[in-house]
Parts: C-alpha cells; sequence; structure tokens
C-alpha cells in the first residue's frame, strides 16, 4: 500500500495530465448537466447539493444502508461510495425521475397501497432499488425479494409491506 | 477527504504508466472511497480504469475467466458460472449488498482492505495504518477478529467472500506491471501480516489485476459456500466455508476447503482435505476431519466462539456440498 | 363520536411526496448561500483539551470559519427543562470550556463552502488532550451506582425503591423460586435519517430546519442557550425520518449550527454523519437486572423482587421506566422493586422506543417463562393465574386491561396448541425450533395539548399542531379525525405540522401524539364549528382547542396497554444460527384509529424488538471510552432477509377513560414484549437459557 501523504501536502486538482476531464456531462432523469465537481463530491452530494434533487437521501455515507441508492445507466448502486467525476456520460435516474408525467410509476403506488413505508427516508432508496430488483428478475417470490432487497434498511421495520409492493408491482409488470 | 487528481486511463498501458508515476487504480471504488473518506487512504492521484477492456466473462476449456473489471454480479449471475462454478456464484452473492455488487470489481474484491474497527480510526494506533504504532485490537473488542494467521502486529481477517471461493477452487491471477505479465495463484496474493502487516499483498509496484481463472471440474460443480453470520444478509462472516467435493464409488475423490472470517488471510483447509480423500462422506468423517481446522488456531479475549464454529462450518459445508443432508 | 374515518384503513396523505423523493427532511432543505459544518469529536473518553492548532486547517480551501471554546462566543445557557430532559443535572454546554467528558463530545466545528472542505478542515484540525481513563462499563468495579434525585420518594414518577408485603421474606419460604440475573445491550437508536439541522439568522432572529420530535420544545432550548425570547427562533420539521426517541431532546449540534450560522453569517447546514449519532444523540441504556419470583406449586406468586440498574452520564441523570410494570402486571402480595442508575463517563442516554419496559419487561417476562418451566405450567396458564383484579400497586382499578384476552386470542391464532412443552423437543430438518411467548405492556400518557382549526371560504379546513411524523402516519390520522370532527371529506382537509409558530403540542413520544393531538384536534375543531355556526358570514373563522387528562379520572384509574406477543425461532443444529420463523402480536390499545398503518407500526415495531434480541449492541472500549462499532456496517439492525412472518392483530377494546379518542397508543407496546418472546423461545428450541441480550450465535454455541 501506498504511503499516506502527510496532512497539508495536497495536490491541488490541477490538470496536469491530458487524460483528465474537468468537465462532467451526465444526465440526470433525462435532463443533461454539465457540471464541474470537486473530484472528491460523491455522485449522492452532487445529486442533492449541487443539484438539489434531495429525494436521494444520505443515511450512512458508508455503502451500509442503501438510501442513496440510484440507478446508474439502468443498474442500482449506492450513490455515496462513487465518485460523480467517475460517472461521465452516466445515464442517472433518481427517485424524481421515476413517475412519468405526474403518473406514479407502479411500484410507487405499490409502496402507499401496501404501506411499504413509515418515516419515509429509506422509501426512495427502498423503491429504486424495488425497481432494479424487479428489472432484474429477482422479484419471483417473497423469499427471493427479501434475499434481494436486504441491502436496503427500513429502521420502521417497514419490511412486510415493502415485499409485498414489490411483489405486487412485479406481478404487474 | 483529502484533495485528489482523478485521471482516466485509456489503455492498460497508461494506467501502469500512471500507476509507476504514484496514481492508485481505482474500479469500483466502494472501499477505496469508504476510507478515503475517514482518511484512512490518502491517494494524491488516481487513476480511474473503469474503461480498460478487462470486463469479460469467459469459458476456456473447464477453465472460468474473468477479467478483473467483471462487477460481482455480473459474475454472479453468468450462467456458465452458475454452470460450471456455482461456489464462486454463492460466495458472491453471499457477499455486501446488490448494489455494492453491482459496483465492485473482482479484482478490487481481492484487495479490499480489513474490517478491523481500529484500523478505521485515525485515534487508535494501527500497525497496518501506521507501522510501529501498535495494535488496539490485540487487547480490544477482538471478536471479529482472526485466530489463524495473526501475529503480535495484526489480528484482522481478511473479509473477500470470493477470495475463499477462489482460494478453495486453486484460481490463479494475472498481472501486468511495468516488466510485463506474470500469473500466480490467488493464494499467493495474500501476505500474511508477520511484522510487516502494512503489506497486505505480493502485487509489485505497478502491478494491475488482469483476470482470474478458476479452473473447472467435477468438484467444482459440486461445491458450495456456507456463510455464517448473525444478521441473514448484509455482513461479513463470523465464520465461512468453501467446500468442493466429487464423490466417486461412494468415497471422496477430490475435496477443496477453505474458510473466511477466522484468518488474516483466505485460509486453505489442506489438513482436512487430506483426511477426507479415499473415505466415504459420512458426518463422523467429515467432523472428524474438520476438527483439523483447529489446528495452529490461536484464539484471542473475545473470539473463542469461533474455535466452536470453525469446525462445524466446514462440516456443514461439506454436506452442503455433497448434497448428503 | 362520528367515526366515518377513524377505524378505516386510510392510505397515507403523505405517502405520494415521501414515494416521490417530494417530501422534504431537515438536511433537504438546500437555502441561497449556505455553507457547511461539520463537528470535530474528542478522541479521548475523559480529560481536557490542552490545545487546538487550528493553522493548517484555517489555511484550507474555502474555510470559513474553525470554532471552539477558545473562540467561541460565552452562550448564555439559561436555565431550561423540557418535559423530556432530565430532572436532575445540567445538558452539556458545548464550546464553552476544556473539559472533555465523553468520547465523541464535540470540541471544535468548521465551517467552509463545501461539505468536502468542510470534512476535510475538521479531519486537519490538531487537538491535544490531557486523558484520563473513563468509566464507561456499569459492571465494572470503578463504578458506582445511585439513587437519582428524581426517583427518591414514594411520589416519583419512577421511583427507586417500592415495596408492598415482604418479598424478600416471602421468597426465602416460597416452595418454587427463580432468581436470575439479565443484561440488555446498549442499544443507539439509528434512525435511517442522520440528525440535522440548516440554521439561518435573521438578525437577532434564528430558523432552524431541524429534525425533532418535539419542535416547541427545541424553539424554547435554542432561545435559552442563546438568550433570545423564545418568539424569536423558529423551527421547521415538516418530515422526521424516523426517531425512535432519539431526537426528543434538541442535541448540542443544533446548538452548534445556530452559533456557528451566527459566526458566519450566512445560513449552515449541519448534519451529523452516522458515526457521530453514536456519541451525542443518546442511547437506551444498558440495563443490570435481578429478577427473583417465588410461587406456591400450583403456580400462584407469592414474591416478586425487580432489581434494576440503568446507565447515565456524569452530568445529568436520566431515568426511565425499568422497574415500572412490575407493580401491577401480576398479582402478588409481596412485591419490592428497586431502580438505581450508575453513572458513566459517556454522553446522556435517552429514551428509545419503550424506553424502561422494554428492558424492564425483558428480565420480568423472562423470568416467568422460567417459572413456568420450573413449575411444569404452561406459561400462558402461568399468567392467566395470575392475572390481577385490580392495579395492586395502586390499589386502582384498570381503565381496561385485555391482556389474557390477547393470549387468548394469539394462542390461537399463533397454534400454541402444537407447542410440545418439552425444551429441545421440536425439530424441523437442520433446526431446533421453539416457541415462546411474553407479556408487553405500556402506559397510555395523555399530555396538554393545542391544536389550531380553520374554516376556508372554499369549504375546506386547515388544522395546524406543532407535532411531528417520525412514521407512525401523525399527517394521516390527525386528518382522519379532523375530517370526521368537521364533517368532512378526507380531502377537504389540511393537516400540518412540524412548525414552532403552531400551538403547541407534547413530545411526539411515549406513545402519546394520537391520544394528545388528536384530542386536540377534537377540540379545536368543535370549538371551530361552533365559531362558524355564530359566525356565518366570516370566512375564513378560525378557533383554538386544547386537551389535556382529566386529574380526577387520573386519580381513579390505572391506564395501561396490554399486549401478548409470540415467536418461533429456529435454531441451526450446526452452527447456531437464530432465525425468526414468524411471530405474531396481539394488543389492547383501545380505538385504532387506521388498521392499515397500526399493523405496520407493531410489525415494525416487532422488527425493532428482533433486533434487541438478537442484534443490536453498542460497544465500548473500556480502555478509553471509544465506541468501537460505530458504523452502520457493524451496528447490526434486521435486513428485509431477517424478517419472515410477522402479524398483528388488536383485541376490541373500549375504553372510555384514557382520552376523548380512546386510544391507547401503539409506538412502544410494539416493541415491548418481542425480546423476551424470542429468548423465550429461544430456551424451548435448545434448552439452554440465555439471559444476556443482545441473543448471538456465539451465545448459543458457548452457553
Amino acid at each position: 500500500m501506498a504511503v499516506t501523504p502527510a496532512v497539508g501536502t495536497i495536490s491541488a486538482a490541477a490538470q496536469d495530465s491530458s487524460t483528465m476531464t474537468d468537465t462532467l456531462r451526465i444526465s440526470v432523469n433525462g435532463t443533461p448537466h454539465e457540471l464541474t465537481p470537486d473530484p472528491r463530491q460523491s455522485l449522492l452530494d452532487v445529486l442533492r447539493e449541487t443539484l438539489d434533487l434531495t429525494g436521494t437521501k444520505k443515511g450512512c455515507n458508508q455503502g451500509a444502508c442503501g438510501a442513496c441508492t440510484v440507478l446508474v445507466d439502468g443498474k442500482r448502486v449506492v450513490s455515496c461510495l462513487t465518485l460523480a467525476a467517475m460517472h461521465d456520460g452516466a445515464e442517472i435516474t433518481t427517485i424524481e425521475g421515476l413517475a412519468k408525467g405526474g403518473e406514479l410509476h407502479p411500484l410507487q403506488t405499490a409502496f402507499i397501497e401496501h404501506d411499504g413505508l413509515q418515516c419515509g427516508f429509506c422509501t426512495p432508496g427502498q423503491i429504486m432499488s424495488g425497481v432494479a430488483c424487479i428489472a432484474e428478475g429477482h422479484a419471483g417470490s417473497p423469499e427471493e425479494i427479501r434475499f434481494w432487497m436486504s441491502g436496503n434498511i427500513c429502521r420502521c421495520g417497514a419490511y412486510p409491506g415493502i415485499v409485498a409492493a414489490i411483489t405486487d408491482a412485479a406481478e404487474r409488470a | 477527504m483529502l484533495l485528489f487528481t482523478l485521471q482516466k486511463a485509456g489503455s492498460p498501458e497508461d494506467a501502469i504508466a500512471a500507476a509507476q508515476a504514484g496514481a492508485r487504480y481505482i474500479a469500483g471504488g466502494t472501499t477505496l472511497i469508504d476510507l478515503m473518506r475517514e482518511e484512512v487512504e490518502r491517494p494524491e492521484r488516481l487513476v480511474d480504469i473503469n474503461a480498460l477492456p478487462l470486463k469479460d466473462i469467459r469459458v476456456e476449456g473447464e477453465d472460468l475467466v474473468f477479467g478483473a473489471l467483471a462487477r460481482m454480479s455480473e459474475i454472479a449471475a453468468h450462467p456458465d458460472v452458475l454452470r460450471l462454478q456455482p461456489l464462486v456464484a454463492e460466495s458472491l452473492i453471499e457477499g455486501a449488498s446488490p448494489q455494492l455488487r453491482n459496483m465492485a470489481s473482482i479484482g478490487g474484491n481481492l484487495l479490499q482492505r480489513v474490517r478491523c474497527p481500529y484500523f478505521r480510526m485515525h485515534d487508535a494506533a494501527c500497525n497496518k495504518r501506521q507501522p510501529g504504532s501498535g495494535c488496539t485490537a490485540l487487547d480490544g473488542l477482538n471478536g471479529g477478529h482472526a485466530i489463524l494467521g495473526t501475529s503480535e502486529q495484526c489480528v484482522a481477517t481478511h473479509p473477500s467472500d470470493v477470495a475463499v471461493a477462489f482460494v478453495a477452487l486453486d484460481a490463479t491471477m494475472r498481472v501486468r506491471g511495468p516488466d510485463g505479465e506474470r500469473s500466480f495463484p490467488v493464494e499467493e496474493l495474500f501476505r500474511l501480516p508477520g511484522d510487516t502487516p502494512h503489506l497486505e499483498h505480493t502485487l509489485l509496484p505497478g502491478e494491475l489485476i488482469l483476470e482470474v481463472r478458476v479452473p473447472g471440474g467435477a468438484h467444482a460443480r459440486q461445491a458450495r459456500y456456507l456463510k455464517v453470520r448473525d444478521r441473514a444478509s448484509y455482513e461479513f462472516a463470523l465464520v465461512s466455508a468453501a467446500a468442493a467435493l466429487e464423490i466417486e464409488d461412494g468415497v471422496i475423490r477430490t475435496v477443496r476447503i477453505a474458510c473466511g472470517g477466522v484468518g488474516t488471510k483466505p485460509w486453505r483447509m489442506r489438513a482436512c482435505e487430506q483426511a477426507l480423500i479415499g473415505r466415504p462422506p459420512d458426518r463422523a468423517n467429515l467432523e472428524a476431519a474438520a476438527k483439523l481446522a483447529l489446528e495452529g488456531t490461536r484464539p484471542l479475549a473475545h473470539n473463542h466462539y469461533k474455535i466452536e464454529l470453525l469446525p462445524r462450518t466446514i462440516a456443514r459445508a461439506l454436506e452442503m456440498a455433497g448434497e448428503l443432508a | 363520536m362520528n367515526t366515518q374515518f377513524v377505524g378505516q384503513p386510510i392510505r397515507r396523505v403523505d405517502g405520494r411526496l415521501k414515494v416521490t423523493g417530494g417530501a422534504r427532511y431537515a438536511a433537504d432543505f438546500n437555502l441561497d448561500e449556505h455553507v457547511y459544518a461539520v463537528i470535530v469529536n474528542a478522541t479521548v473518553g475523559l480529560g481536557r483539551i490542552v490545545s487546538i492548532d487550528q493553522a493548517a486547517a484555517t489555511r484550507l480551501p474555502g474555510v470559513i470559519a474553525v470554532i471552539s471554546h477558545l473562540n467561541a462566543p460565552r452562550l448564555a445557557y439559561h436555565p431550561h427543562k423540557g418535559a423530556i430532559d432530565p430532572a436532575t443535572g445540567e445538558r452539556l454546554h458545548v464550546l464553552q470550556g476544556d473539559q472533555v467528558r465523553f468520547y465523541g463530545q464535540p470540541v471544535a466545528v468548521v465551517v467552509a463552502d463545501t461539505l468536502d472542505q468542510a470534512e476535510r478542515a475538521a479531519a486537519a484540525l490538531s487537538i491535544t488532550y490531557a486523558a484520563k481513563r473513563p468509566a464507561v462499563d456499569p459492571s465494572a468495579s470503578d463504578t458506582t451506582e445511585i439513587m437519582a434525585e428524581a426517583s427518591k420518594g414514594p411520589k416519583a414518577y419512577y421511583p427507586a425503591d417500592t415495596a408492598r408485603g415482604d418479598a424478600d421474606a416471602a421468597l426465602a419460604t416460597a416452595p418454587v423460586r427463580i432468581d436470575a440475573f439479565y443484561d440488555t445491550a446498549r442499544e443507539n437508536h439509528n434512525p435511517m435519517e442522520p440528525h440535522a439541522t440548516v440554521a439561518r439568522w435573521d438578525g437577532d432572529r434564528v430558523t432552524l430546519w431541524s429534525k425533532t420530535q418535539f419542535v416547541v420544545n427545541e424553539q424554547a432550548e435554542i432561545a435559552a442557550i442563546f438568550g433570545i425570547p423564545t418568539e424569536n427562533v423558529q423551527v421547521i420539521s415538516p418530515f422526521v425520518g424516523g426517531g425512535f426517541g432519539t431526537t426528543l431532546r434538541t442535541w448540542s449540534h443544533v446548538t452548534i449550527a445556530a452559533l456557528a450560522a451566527r459566526q458566519v453569517g450566512r445560513p449552515v447546514k449541519l448534519a451529523l454523519t452516522r458515526k457521530q449519532m453514536f456519541f451525542t444523540t443518546g442511547h437506551r441504556p444498558r440495563s443490570l437486572q435481578r429478577v427473583a419470583l417465588g410461587a406456591t406449586p400450583d403456580g400462584k406468586l407469592t414474591s416478586i423482587v425487580h432489581e434494576g440498574r440503568g446507565e447515565t452520564s456524569r452530568y445529568e441523570e436520566f431515568i426511565e421506566a425499568l422497574t415500572a410494570g412490575t407493580g401491577f402486571m401480576y398479582s402478588c402480595p409481596n412485591v419490592r422493586t428497586q431502580y438505581r442508575i450508575v453513572p458513566l463517563d459517556t454522553g446522556t442516554p435517552n429514551h428509545m422506543r419503550g424506553p424502561g419496559e422494554a428492558q424492564g419487561m425483558f428480565a420480568l417476562e423472562c423470568a416467568m417463562d422460567e417459572l413456568s418451566y420450573e413449575l411444569g405450567i404452561d406459561p400462558i396458564e402461568l399468567r392467566r393465574r395470575n392475572e390481577p383484579e385490580i392495579d395492586e400497586s395502586t390499589g386502582k382499578p384498570f381503565s381496561s386491561r385485555s391482556l389474557m384476552p390477547c393470549y387468548d386470542r394469539g394462542a390461537e391464532l399463533f397454534g400454541w396448541a402444537q407447542r410440545n412443552p418439552a425444551p429441545r423437543s421440536m425439530r424441523d430438518d437442520r433446526e431446533y425450533v421453539g416457541m415462546g411467548c411474553a407479556s408487553a405492556t405500556y402506559p397510555v400518557l395523555f399530555s396538554p395539548t393545542r391544536a389550531r382549526a380553520r374554516l376556508l371560504a372554499d369549504g375546506t379546513a386547515e388544522i395546524e399542531v406543532a407535532a411531528s411524523d417520525m412514521g407512525p402516519g401523525t399527517y394521516t390520522s390527525m386528518t382522519q379525525v379532523a375530517a370526521d370532527a368537521l364533517g368532512l371529506p378526507l380531502d377537504n382537509v389540511r393537516f400540518s405540522l412540524g412548525r414552532s409558530d403552531f400551538p403547541p403540542a407534547p413530545p411526539h413520544g411515549g406513545s402519546q401524539t394520537m391520544a394528545s393531538v388528536g384530542s386536540a384536534i377534537r377540540a379545536a375543531c368543535a370549538a371551530v364549528l361552533e365559531a362558524a355556526a355564530r359566525n356565518r358570514e366570516v370566512r375564513p373563522i378560525e378557533a383554538e382547542g386544547s386537551a389535556q387528562r382529566d386529574p380526577e379520572v387520573a386519580a381513579r384509574f390505572s391506564m395501561h396497554s396490554f399486549g401478548a406477543v409470540f415467536a418461533e425461532v429456529g435454531i441451526d443444529s450446526d452452527v447456531g444460527t437464530i432465525r425468526v420463523r414468524r411471530a405474531l402480536g396481539v394488543y389492547g390499545a383501545g380505538r385504532i384509529v387506521n388498521p392499515r398503518l397500526a399493523l405496520s407500526q407493531c410489525t415494525g415495531g416487532m422488527v425493532g424488538g428482533i433486533g434487541m434480541a438478537l442484534m443490536e449492541r453498542t460497544m465500548l472500549d473500556a480502555r478509553d471510552g471509544r465506541l468501537v462499532n460505530a458504523h452502520m456496517a457493524d451496528y447490526l439492525m434486521p435486513v428485509n432477509l431477517d424478517i419472515d412472518r410477522l402479524e398483528a392483530h388488536f383485541v376490541d377494546e373500549e375504553d372510555p377513560h384514557v382520552n376523548p379518542l380512546g386510544v391507547k397508543g401503539l409506538g412502544e407496546i410494539a416493541l415491548v414484549g418481542m425480546a423476551p418472546a424470542i429468548a423465550n423461545a429461544i430456551f424451548h428450541a435448545t434448552g439452554t437459557r440465555l439471559r444476556n441480550l443482545p441473543i448471538s450465535i456465539e451465545n448459543v454455541l458457548t452457553a
């Protein structure tokens, strides 16, 4: 492992490499954005703090709760553990991009119908993860859903409703 | 997090050149960014290797070959993996979460760093983080720590699940560095902490993992991974066991066993394997062989339970692999 | 009472906001020109700060301010005791001196233009300490138990000592005895939403977009700390991402956010990290308990002794209901309870879902289970034989008590009859299977509350209370209550909460929101209807109403909820993994305002109980008070795969005494009872009695 540099000897984000890009082009919920993030900024912080898309939540910032789940090019990821600058050209889908023209996504409707939420803070992550879970073909049974939804913690314990909602939406999909 | 520069590598040569100039590789980043946020990792330069053509998953004869940038989820879901190497698939989906498995590359998984809580805390002495500073875990809360391969300098377990499967299956890896390519068993990637716990692996400066090759065979198709933990998912192993079995005419012809959660690296259990060759796979034989895993174990103040759990886990994994119960 | 909507399984009225990401929680408020604050925490467990070198941090890009006790203004810290603060002691005065009382205490705050800059600078701050070894283990010899000031005397709410008859003498002569020690772990609430405050000053007025379960207290406390008039503080808290008690108090980060914003003259956003939440936002204290039971051979209790110790900090005396349920749960002529606390070098504990009852009932209900095996009497039958006619601790009748109906219904639904009473007798393939049960209880609280109702010209109504909704569905249930009270369709009622300029509500905790806020809303609605009848032309027209418990009723009745909880566990015969195969709770909780939400709340509480039973434990390193597992991956809570079949049911219970709505509350009782039911099921499965929580694979294997 590399020896760690002493505090204070920080290299500036100087553009000393021809392969470096300082402009980040991402599409979020179909809207293109051109940004110049601090290289340290997580995708989560760019969504929340730069783009004011605060539906995606910061629950632990440790990759250990799933509240920040978004889709990157269709795949579910935890946006807290990935640098925004590494997603040039990516298509990001967040909870704000799920409903189409005021019409809720079937899984959003199912979450309300089956009361798959209480405080609502993990809910955007649960729904984004659930959308992916269905798309991956991992929603064939309640047991399968429980396994493939275990990356999203719900401290209120709304798991039975979450599983029911995903089961329902998967059957309709 | 300390500031750093980020560059993108267009080819392995680019990446290796950047690494030679002091950059750290970043692929999924799930370990690196987490530890950079804690300022345990403090790279000044990162080179993003995700654009490198190292993502393929292919079959060569009975062997499976994974590009280093193939994601955990891609490998776990691949039909050839499920057919030829179910143990690899199972060990992958038992690790982390679906989201993290979409992010983490197989090369990065092998290089993930230890989960010792004191390693993550700047205000605690840690020989791995700061050589010579001491080991806080040695007399601390070490319930999750290792019983095999420890030293006075470090007692942290290696956290990877799939590495346990790879070590069991005699997987090899190919790497490229400034001086060319070389291949070696995955088992040889990991170092014991000894007096140099800050050195975790045997990669030379600038070396880039290209691929992992897992040899197939009858035993590999009859293989399971058992991960024991207090939470049903999304937790590191207390103890895990990878077991592969080939049974012919009622006796064990081939057997491979490796364990996680117990060693400072993924731990191959060769004594257990040897004791089983040529024997019928009955419960008594499995249990007797599993007990041999305890040779050389050194429990700490809070992890005695792993002494009890390790042979039970091995015996059960063998039963699962052989579909014996 | 018009119940067109009350009692109906209405969908959450805020559901759409929550499933679309439109619900804004504290840290979701992005103000113009706001900057970021990051707290720096002490890295020693006790001692004092010797030096702070902030030169390097100050030079870093984007850094606006580094504030510590060296340069922070002296804050007024006028006396303030909220309804939720410990009666004895004084809150942590933050950034006011060099003393370090516990590991992780805030010692500085860094403000910078961006979050990354602030985090970097916080890490770059160089602080030296003179450290002493803290005492953090209440079972260790370097600690001393005390009697909390507020628990002294017979009139104390949580008395240190209670007695009827002579429990110790009766125990000594009891034909059958159980005498055991129980140890429950320190836990952290860990709501999904980290605590956060966005603070903005306008002159000498401050607005706080803040996570809180007690809006008006946050307002009053910040006013007291800064020495400004209460009305100069506005707290806005429309959504609370889980609480479980942790945001009942206004912790030091709120003060720090306001302080930082005033210092830099710009709005400041401050969100705690997950790790920081373990330091300064309260915790369920560890408990050390002894329960001794004496009984006749036919199962009549002759003695109950319950001695419990909890944790507190050195600077405040936190007390809770650890032994409160013991006096009235069962009929017994001789009962003695004792409650002490152990001051430690940690932050002050705080109420966590089912505070006190969760741990106390764990010990009592495990002891009852132990006694049932000792006697050879079915555990439900044992409880039936000791079912009291009245609350024997006060001599008052219960306003309602459905414990045995809950057991009867639960036993039937759960299939208790299929249980082979012998331990270690049931197996399913590779699992030892066990079934256990336990009683749950929680008092029916009802605190003074005001509400405002307004009728508009378009026929709709607006209702306002400074209440909170941390997840139980306050928005929905209050809309139901108001719609019924006004005779309006649900869609014509808008209920707003979470603003300190609304009429005051009590803490959103203790399962009292439905009773208190709901009753006040009914009163306000009645008042506004009356006003509207008098002034048919004036619209909008508004009126306030209030509600509180009639002291005469309180003097006449003992008011509690009761429940029976059942669990079936499977223990892997080889590796000892513990799985809750299914669980079921039946509750007598008065009127159920919304069955859909009540079901969710109760099964959610059971999930919390499963965590308490099998996973949750905050670990402190005794050498320096360090919190070792202050991380979401290391402090285990149930994930989806841990939760199989959960059921919650309610027995019909009409209780006209508790409050005008006849509701008893659900939040706490839903958790109480789950842990002992699981522990009792584990004994039934294995034949090994495990008395310390959490019960892990390690305990099962090495018992």
